[in-house]
């Protein structure tokens, strides 16, 4: 290596190293060590942790409440991302139209994006106050009797999705609106010359050209619906009987409340799986149905 | 066949009149060129004419059929926009076709019209490329495309080869007008090149700040234009416009002293006018009275641009064999009689009647 190379090579290293570090330590090296401990019990007072092999992932599948929040975290997921991405593009192909007033329309939706999930949560729990809420009000005028959203199990879980997506889609609505615009508006017209309507138009060409976006949009739901836990603690704590915990919620009390770290290494281990997996699989999968221009 | 009839069409945004009362017909399956400068408002006629646009007065007739508030759809017509407006993600075939799946017509069909068409505009063997694997001239020929499958009676091109390069327009405006021939559609077609407008149009429909300066056949445009702006704007180099003065009956240039030369002719005096003579009308003759200075020489191979000055005007000679001309060179200069065009001064109008009679 002559001494050019050798100095390019030092300089490309150094400029790598900030990031590389901060990832290092904070992401990498978090992961593997949580990778570690997943195969050793968790060292209580003088009790050492030792290593235990697959005995934490045993426990995992005959851990009823892990199965119960997985299903929870599934439905979360499946409910959220399709309704809170179709919102935000009837949202933003909304506010793309020429419209009056359309900047306020379009702070509007993206407020809920702006405010932190512990205030709208809070502003939520207002909402599904039984008797009081504004809900109960609105159906107490057409004489429902008044109900206890977040305290059913047979509703809590959905009370909380609808935060979800209503936070979210206000979110994603940016992105879109971005793409929308890139879209120039003589497709439109030569669409609107051939006589295509506007659902022709969206579904043939808008649509398909906002491809790319979807990819990066569902990339991120997906991510968000393992991740968005904050309304939890706010609303349900995941009750009643795990009726709306999720998979980031039961590790959070697994390590921080029951102080069990080894077998939350290992919900998180699994955690991490689902979300690897997941991320690959949608570019394999959507990679060859996006257009990129 | 189905001709166009543009009756004092008008379009106003809330503070520019963009288009002010324009009138004029385009014959069935004739090929009309909207020309001129850009804000002219050419552009936006034909937006009018496709639907695009609403007009704030005046009608659009299409075949005998008022569709001054029809949409586009229902306008039967096609048009070719300026940047093509292909769908990134559909392919050449898909692009060509989306006009005809809108309308449902029936898949046999859509593949016949489709192999005519390929064939017609050269892209058979291009039919599964997207856009963006194409080059600028094949991305227009798929917009041609498009365009011509409708079999639409009347299509409008929006400066359609604008983004080709000099060579690749030459070809393209022989192929559209060829294929508008071919099929006998009745054109609308904006350019702000003069060049091209010559040489495709069978009517020139020339427009400055959002009225009809002339509508004339292409030799009648060049040979004689309604108003100054008109001469200016057709030919290359453009024509020389000179004020005149006036001098009991005879008219000199701007400038000439009076005592020492000869007048440009002589006539009716006393209206400020200007004289317009085309660079290519002027020769070099060393006997002639109108003397020039020469200022810069300008080779440009087959023929030479010599800018001259006479009097405190400048004037533009386009000659052959004139490349020994020397900057500083004392010039004779000479027109036929007829090469002169005269102009009233305020309004640009022509005005031959200043002519009769008068010796140039």
């Amino acid at each position: 290596m002559g001494p050019t190379a050798k100095r390019t090579w030092i300089h490309a290293w150094l400029f790598l190293s900030p990031a590389m570090i901060l990832l290092i330590a904070f992401t990498h090296y978090p992961a593997a060590v949580t990778l570690f401990h997943s195969f050793f019990s968790t060292p209580r007072g003088k009790r050492e942790a030792k290593f235990v092999g697959l005995e934490n992932y045993e426990t995992l599948i005959a851990d009823s409440t892990f199965w119960t929040v997985l299903v929870n975290n599934l439905w979360y997921a499946l409910a959220t991302i399709p309704l809170s991405i179709g919102i935000a593009i009837a949202m933003a192909l909304w506010v793309d139209s020429k419209l009056k007033g359309r900047s306020f329309v379009r702070m509007a939706y993206f407020t809920p994006t702006v405010l932190p999930l512990i205030a709208v949560a809070n502003i939520w729990m207002f909402f599904y106050t039984p008797g009081f809420g504004l809900i109960d009000q609105i159906r107490g005028a057409f004489g429902f009797a008044q109900q206890n959203w977040l305290g059913d199990p047979e509703s809590a879980l959905n009370a909380v999705i609808v935060v979800a997506i209503w936070k979210e889609a206000g979110f994603f609505m940016i992105f879109y609106l971005a793409a929308l615009q890139t879209i120039p508006t003589s497709l439109r017209e030569a669409a609107a010359i051939e006589g295509a309507g506007r659902w022709y138009f969206f579904r043939r060409v808008t649509f398909p050209l906002l491809m790319p976006t979807t990819l990066f949009v569902s990339v991120n739901a997906i991510i968000n619906s393992f991740r968005l836990v904050d309304h939890i603690f706010i609303m349900t704590e995941g009750g009643p009987d795990n009726a709306s915990s999720l998979l980031l919620f039961y590790i959070y009390e697994t390590a921080f409340r029951f102080w069990d770290t080894a077998y939350a290494s290992t919900l998180t281990v699994v955690l991490l799986l689902i979300l690897f997996t997941v991320a690959i699989g949608q570019f394999l999968l959507l990679d060859k149905r996006v257009h990129y221009r | 066949m189905t001709g166009i009839s543009v009756k004092g069409l008008t379009k106003r945004w809330d503070t520019a009149t963009a288009v002010d009362d324009v009138s004029f017909d385009v014959e069935p399956g004739s090929f009309a060129v909207l020309l001129g400068p850009s804000g002219c408002g050419k552009s936006t006629i034909l937006r009018l004419i496709s639907g695009l646009e609403s007009a704030s007065a005046g009608t659009i007739t299409i075949g005998g059929k008022d569709v001054t508030a029809l949409p586009p759809a229902e306008r039967d017509l096609s048009m070719v926009f300026q940047s093509y407006a292909l769908f990134p993600h559909l392919t050449v075939a898909e692009n060509i076709l989306f006009g005809l799946k809108v309308r449902k017509t029936s898949t046999r069909d859509q593949q016949n019209r489709l192999k005519r068409v390929a064939e017609l505009i050269g892209l058979s063997a291009l039919l599964d490329r997207r856009p963006n694997q194409l080059s600028g001239g094949q991305q227009q020929r798929v917009a041609l495309g498009r365009a011509i499958i409708a079999e639409k009676p009347v299509c409008l091109m929006d400066e359609p080869l604008s983004n080709l390069d000099a060579k690749l327009r030459h070809e393209m405006r022989v192929e559209i007008r060829a294929l508008q021939r071919k099929l006998g559609m009745t054109m609308v077609y904006v350019t702000h090149d003069q060049a091209e407008a010559m040489g495709m149009a069978d009517r020139i429909i020339l427009l400055k700040d959002g009225r009809i300066e002339q509508n004339a056949t292409p030799a009648e445009t060049y040979r004689k234009p309604a108003t100054s702006f008109a001469g200016r704007f057709i030919g290359t180099p453009p024509m020389n416009v000179l004020a005149l003065d006036w001098n009991g009956n005879d008219a000199r240039f701007h400038g000439q002293n009076a005592g020492t030369t000869a007048p440009i002719f002589s006539g009716k005096p006393q209206t400020p006018v200007s004289i317009g003579i085309r660079p290519e009308e002027i020769s070099f003759s060393a006997s002639s009275p109108c003397r020039a200075t020469v200022e810069t020489v300008e080779y440009l191979g087959a023929d030479t641009l010599v800018d001259c000055r006479i009097g405190s005007e400048r004037l533009t000679v386009r000659a052959r064999n004139a490349d020994n001309l020397k900057t500083g060179a004392d010039v004779g200069l000479s027109w036929p009689r007829d090469a002169v065009h005269l102009f009233e001064a305020a309004s640009g109008r022509r005005r031959d009647d200043l002519l009769i009679g008068a010796d140039a």
